[in-house]
């Protein structure tokens, strides 16, 4: 489906990416992970078209250069960095919903979901969103329409716990044919949603490597979580996370199943205090 | 396409008319014209000009030597300010033809720009209704079409710097270096080069009437002052090269065609390089 054949790109004569050769067929949910400068942004920047590159960047055969609207109208984009804009919520809606040939309640639907009050914010300009609601609605933008490539830099990044198991559930109505590029710094905010790991590194890819594919997205665990004693600070992130306590010993909440590596990086910090940890 | 163009001007307007830059300059315009008819010049007589002609002719200069740098200052960072910003790659990950993106950016900020200075004027002309003046029609709508062509030609101007320079703070060193040496062109260094190397007139004169700062300048004047009395020995030359009639249809096209070719420049460099 996603073929970069040789793609070179040089920004003052340091190669950005080097004689990069990927190909991604349906159903790839591909990590794309790799250190500040590695080439993620820009490899996506030349499939959305953005750079001239050298070798070839093809979509199902067409080059987004030269099809620009072809190719895009089948890619959800999400950036890592929100743009700045000062239109109000529900004509950024309005006007992505008209150029995608979307429904506007569809996306509103998705942010919705994702726990965004839209009758709030419908009327504040984007900018004056916090970094959550930004990335909620950029995903509702994304997922609101018909793609079936969705392109997410760092996607899950700003999303609390409760927000991060809705947006797995929504990936996971998509994985039938559907391309999944996300890139992130850290391979543990995404592993467990990819089923391939592409690593670059100074423009080249140093790993590619296909991986179990046995989560599902919307799988959830339940957690029952007994302390040695209570503890504030964890108490505040398991209240995050939306776990509940009878008497701030013991705990039980869910889990989403690819939250669970996450989840339990965040208790290796409180290690000292676990007396049991039950994940079914 | 027409449609996409249409949103994405829709678009831009919005978003102008949200920015700090265009409340300063929407101020400022609105403020002249209050300035200018408060200060009681509509009364006063100048070189043969009363009334509200007096008061469209100071104010047409006036915008003369303040909406170009309004204009290219506030529109270079467009495209340059977009592509820093991050909202280029947003927004032309979208499926929206570059066309439509750029010409329709462009017809939005068009409007959004235009519209203080015109309200300007509609408030003069209210203005003289009230006190009892004479409203010159005729000298309004040409004035109106100065500036409508005036307004497209540094957007497109402006439009080009933005495309080529690759940072927004090169893009408004750039922007105020054009805009002074369209300035210094008016008459310093036109008279200054005529008087030293004894240039033949007309090409002096043709050499000038290449900016199109002059030019609108040159035609403002003619649509007050049928004569040009005001420009001395120079009027021989433009009116006898095309009359007035020829000057004030050229007047018109030339502003506008130079936006139009600068614009369209821009749009094939930017279709052709990074967008982002």
């Amino acid at each position: 489906m996603i073929e970069f054949r040789s793609v070179s790109k040089t920004f003052q004569r340091r190669a950005v990416l080097d004689d990069i050769a990927l190909r991604l067929d349906p159903g790839a949910r591909v990590a794309l992970v790799g250190s500040n400068g590695a080439g993620k942004t820009t490899l996506i920047r030349c499939l959305l078209g953005e750079y001239v590159c050298r070798g070839e960047v093809r979509v199902d055969g067409v080059d987004p250069r030269q099809d620009r609207q072809g190719v895009l109208a089948r890619i959800g984009f999400v950036p890592q960095l929100p743009p700045p804009l000062k239109i109000p919520v529900g004509e950024l809606i309005h006007f992505s919903a008209n150029v995608c040939k979307s429904d506007p309640a569809r996306m509103e639907d998705i942010a919705t979901r994702l726990g965004l009050n839209m009758d709030a914010i419908r009327t504040q300009p984007f900018v004056k969103l916090s970094g959550g609601q930004k990335q909620k609605l950029l995903i509702g933008i994304a997922l609101g329409r018909d793609s079936d490539i969705l392109v997410m830099d760092e996607p899950a990044a700003n999303l609390d716990p409760e927000s991060r198991k809705i947006f797995f559930d929504l990936l996971s109505e998509r994985l039938d044919g559907t391309v999944m590029l996300m890139s992130s710094h850290r391979i543990d905010e995404i592993a467990a949603l990819v089923n391939r790991v592409i690593e670059l590194d100074r423009g080249k890819v140093v790993l590619d490597d296909h991986v179990a594919d046995t989560v599902d997205p919307s799988a959830v665990q339940t957690c029952k979580l007994t302390l040695t004693r209570s503890e504030g600070a964890l108490a505040k992130s398991l209240a995050e996370w939306g776990f509940t306590n009878g008497d701030g010993v013991h705990w039980t909440g869910t889990v989403a199943g690819p939250d669970r590596l996450r989840f339990l990086g965040m208790m290796s910090r409180y290690a000292g205090l676990i007396d049991s940890l039950e994940l079914k | 396409m027409l449609k996409t163009l249409l949103h994405t001007a829709q678009l831009e307007f919005t978003e102008s008319i949200r920015a700090r830059w265009f409340l300063v300059y929407a101020l400022v315009f609105g403020a002249v014209m209050v300035l200018l008819l408060v200060s009681g010049l509509t009364d006063s007589r100048v070189m043969g000009f009363t009334g509200l002609s007096r008061t469209l002719t100071t104010y047409i200069q006036i915008c003369m030597a303040i909406l170009p740098i309004f204009i290219l200052i506030t529109m270079v960072r467009s495209v340059a300010g977009d592509r820093e910003a991050g909202v280029l790659e947003y927004m032309l990950a979208l499926p929206v033809s570059l066309g439509a993106w750029y010409w329709g950016k462009l017809l939005g900020r068009y409007v959004i720009v235009f519209l203080p200075v015109f309200l300007a004027v509609v408030l003069a002309v209210i203005w003289a209704a009230v006190r009892g003046f004479d409203v010159p029609w005729v000298e309004f709508f040409f004035s109106t079409g100065l500036l409508v062509s005036l307004t497209w030609c540094f957007l497109g101007l402006g439009m080009l710097i933005s495309t080529i320079a690759k940072t927004s703070d090169v893009a408004q060193g750039a922007a105020f270096t054009v805009w002074l040496v369209l300035l210094l062109f008016l008459d310093l260094i036109l008279l200054g080069a005529m008087v030293r190397e004894q240039m033949p007139p007309e090409l002096v004169v043709g050499i000038s009437l290449l900016n199109p700062m002059q030019v609108f300048r040159t035609a403002s004047m003619l649509v007050f002052d049928p004569e040009l009395i005001l420009m001395g020995p120079a009027a021989h030359v433009i009116l006898d090269a095309l009359g007035r009639t020829g000057f004030l249809i050229y007047g018109f096209l030339y502003p506008a065609v130079f936006g139009t070719l600068c614009a369209a420049i821009g749009f094939v460099l930017f279709r052709r390089g990074d967008l982002q």
